[in-house]
């Protein structure tokens, strides 16, 4: 919820008005995905790359997709075409910890709550920006960032493979922004980190392997 | 600028909306090989990384503005405070800042 609230005042401080801020909530409903749009929005990068970059941080929605749909029994088609549309990770998070089966109806209870609280607080948040006096948001310029930090830093603390992603495509983003376009330096930083490490990884595995 | 907004939603609205249907939907998806898994699951940290740096170094024309909020963000995350304190303390540092310093 307070999630939310923040889109809509980083939103607002991106220069992006309240109808679309209400409308990216309610269509696209993607908490990484719209924090990232606004921070490609707000160095003035294009919508293909914007567009890209999402399908990019979405392809793990695959994964949890399929992990609910073992676990999703007694939904048709329909349902699945329709419910299908709130899984974030938090309505991901909460379904697919609960250990029996569940139904169509449980789901629709679980994404009406993630999607009306989202919806409506994004706008609240864009409301409550405008009222925010000049000195303040001034010092709001660096708040998406401290919002990237603030995600990364805990993951960082857990998992020095996170953090080595994070920074190696930092480092990769510096090189690339150099001579391509700011989103496009963005979306091959994150993949030539991820490809990176990947492939750093590989034979240290092998060798456990063989022994 | 308005026009190219509603195009990124809408945009973003297909791409994030197939990945999520997908697999309810054509209930017979295979498996993924572990190693697309593992790499799927790592974009997340990267894409952070990247969009963190460097752009966080041109939030002003002020270099340090970037850097001070930076710092302070990531000690107030490491301390384990809530992702909206670590947001207030570096907006207000950085406010009380730009009223006194820069």
């Amino acid at each position: 919820m307070p999630i939310a609230l923040t889109f809509g005042l980083l939103a607002k401080n991106t220069g992006i008005n309240l109808s679309h801020t209400l409308g990216m909530s309610l269509f696209v409903f993607a908490g990484a995905s719209q924090f990232m749009a606004l921070g490609m929005i707000a160095v003035g990068t294009g919508a293909m790359e914007i567009v890209i970059s999402t399908f990019i941080v979405n392809i793990r929605h695959l994964l949890m997709s399929m992990s609910l749909n073992e676990k999703v029994t007694k939904a048709s088609k329909w349902e699945r075409l329709f419910c299908s549309f709130g899984i974030t990770d938090e309505v991901f998070a909460v379904a697919s910890t609960k250990e029996e089966k569940i139904g169509p109806f449980y789901l629709y209870g679980v994404i009406c709550m993630a999607y009306s609280s989202w919806v409506i607080n994004s706008g609240a948040g864009h409301l409550v920006g405008t009222a925010l006096p000049a000195s303040i948001q001034e010092g709001m310029s660096i708040a998406l960032y401290a919002m990237f930090i603030g995600l990364l830093v805990p993951n960082a603390k857990k998992s020095k493979k996170a953090l080595f992603l994070a920074l190696t495509a930092g480092g990769l983003n510096f090189v690339f922004s150099r001579f391509l376009p700011t989103g496009w330096a963005i979306v091959a930083a994150a993949l030539g980190s991820v490809l990176l490490i990947e492939c750093l990884k590989f034979p240290v595995r092998e060798m456990k392997d063989e022994r | 600028m308005n026009d190219n907004v509603w195009l990124i939603i809408l945009g973003m609205t297909l791409v994030t909306y197939i990945p999520r249907m997908a697999p309810m939907v054509l209930v017979e998806a295979e498996r993924l090989p572990d190693a697309v898994t593992r790499m799927l699951k790592n974009i997340p940290y990267a894409a952070l990384g990247a969009l963190i740096f460097p752009g966080i170094l041109s939030v002003d024309q002020n270099i340090w503005f970037g850097v001070i909020g930076g710092i302070i963000a990531a000690m107030v995350a490491f301390s384990g405070a809530h992702l909206v304190v670590v947001v207030l303390a570096s907006v207000g540092v950085l406010t009380v800042l730009n009223l006194g310093v820069f």
